[in-house]
């Protein structure tokens, strides 16, 4: 299974260690393997650990009991579905500027994985707040925002899939995601104005005063779960995108293997 | 287009591409009747599916008014380019030696004249359909003549995206939708707030803010996502 060595031609040339290194789809190749197998593993051990401690471990809520638990699951949820718009952006301007197709494939491969921890946020944010606001919704800033999230992912994942030629796919994808990381603030502006424009049954969610050490654990736990989950899946997903647009630069990867 | 006839001889003259679009705007009359024709259709949904009680529609008038300028603009824009593109138009512009920016400005322009400059001109019938009071109908026409360029703008350059795509008119929506969302806070806060009785000023900053925001951007935007499109 493990790869002793660079495939030859990957190593005749060993250029100077600079970033665009991994920028090679068959370094890329042996590189992704490893780290994604890696980080799977971490993913499932931190996860389960911060599950066990979570769950199990950590003292009931002062004052919600013992339905604050999802909020292990929801933060981090929350917290990767807007690091992963801002990576995508990244990846794909770089892959855009710097004809980068790997960082391209980056950013594409991305893309599922933050629509999915911004469909997980809000579900969970659902069934948090069914039981402590009698509510599964409210058209709260932080709420619309995060659905709003939602629909520019859904739209970038629509318009690179649409796409047939990876690179103008791979172009396109860029450009909206750079304009829709720009607007994103703009986004929220305007969300929050609305909210306080349209006084509703005002529900405050700022975070509880303090929390317990285990709860620290387990939150941090289960963040370094979602983590290594976002980087392995990532990178899977890269991989599965390198064979698919350019097979012929990975069967030497392969047969030396 | 069928403008295939009249454009050689145009850019090469250096006549603006928004006279051949308007031109073309006056002999097919759907063009601009069309759009009217869903923001009409589109807003008596509204009292159908919720009641002709008049005090509820005043106080939706501003959101549904918006919403639906909105998709109305939306309808027209998702095949800007598609046109140009079958016949080569495009590439004709792409290859021009007039700046590409200029060509999408003043195609979106004279879209936004054909298709969002009617429904700000309509807007006050749909405000009293919907009995918004008389004071409140300047500010609806305001925020609609600030809201609807940014709305063009925005699809003009989904349009560009989402070129000669599959379910490309779906994909356009989806696409700006999110993108155009302040405008619409901004616009429909603004008539909302002229209904309460307080000054709508601040929205309607916000919402000239976007339009500067968005006029110095997007053409450039649109004029990269064409040159995707067709390398």
């Amino acid at each position: 299974m493990r790869r002793a060595t660079l495939p030859p031609h990957a190593t005749a040339a060993t250029p100077p260690a600079r970033w665009t290194r991994f920028a090679s789809p068959a370094r890329f190749e042996t590189l992704a393997a490893s780290l994604a197998r890696a980080c799977w593993v971490v993913a499932l051990l931190a996860g389960l650990a911060g599950l066990y401690v979570g769950f199990i471990v950590a003292p009931a809520d002062a004052t919600q009991g013992e339905v604050y638990r999802i909020l292990f699951v929801h933060v981090p949820a929350a917290w990767m579905s807007m690091l992963c718009y801002l990576a995508i952006a990244f990846w794909a301007v770089v892959g855009w500027v710097m004809k980068l197709r790997m960082a391209s494939r980056l950013a594409r491969a991305l893309a599922p994985s933050g629509a999915l921890y911004t469909a997980l946020a809000l579900w969970t944010g659902a069934l948090w707040g069914q039981p402590t606001w009698g509510t599964w919704w409210v058209w709260d800033a932080r709420l619309t925002s995060e659905l709003i999230l939602l629909l520019l992912y859904l739209g970038y994942i629509a318009l690179v899939e649409s796409i047939d030629d990876d690179r103008r796919a791979a172009q396109a994808g860029a450009l909206l995601a750079l304009v829709g990381a720009l607007n994103v603030p703009v986004i929220y502006f305007s969300v929050r104005w609305w909210n306080t424009l349209h006084q509703g049954a005002s529900i405050s969610l700022t975070s509880a005063p303090s929390m317990a050490q285990t709860m620290l654990l387990a939150l941090g736990l289960m963040t370094i779960a979602f983590w290594a989950h976002a980087i392995a899946a990532t990178l899977t997903r890269a991989r599965a995108l390198s064979w698919e647009q350019e097979p012929e630069a990975l069967v030497a990867v392969k047969v030396s293997s | 287009m069928n403008g295939s006839t009249a454009l050689p001889s145009s850019a090469a003259a250096g006549v603006g591409v928004w006279q051949r679009d308007l031109r073309l705007a006056a002999r097919r009359r759907a063009s601009w009747l069309l759009p009217l024709a869903f923001f009409a259709a589109a807003l008596s949904l509204f009292p159908l599916g919720l009641g002709a009680e008049p005090a509820l529609l005043r106080r939706v008038a501003p959101g549904v008014i918006w919403a639906c300028a909105l998709l109305s603009t939306m309808l027209t824009l998702t095949t800007l380019f598609d046109g140009d593109a079958a016949d080569g138009t495009l590439e004709q512009m792409l290859i021009a030696q007039r700046p590409l920016t200029r060509t999408v400005a003043e195609r979106v322009a004279a879209q936004w004249l054909v298709s969002g400059l009617p429904l700000v001109l309509a807007s006050p019938l749909a405000g009293l359909a919907f009995g918004l009071p008389v004071s409140t109908l300047g500010v609806l026409v305001l925020s609609l003549l600030l809201g609807t360029p940014v709305l063009a703008l925005l699809g003009g350059l989904g349009a560009a995206l989402a070129l000669g795509l599959r379910h490309g008119a779906a994909l356009v929506v989806l696409l700006v939708l999110p993108l155009a969302l302040p405008t619409l806070v901004f616009g429909s806060g603004a008539v909302l707030a002229a209904l309460n009785g307080e000054p709508a000023d601040a929205a309607l900053s916000l919402q000239a803010a976007l339009l500067i925001l968005t006029a110095l951007g997007a053409p450039r935007l649109t004029a990269a996502a064409l040159r995707i499109a067709l390398a």
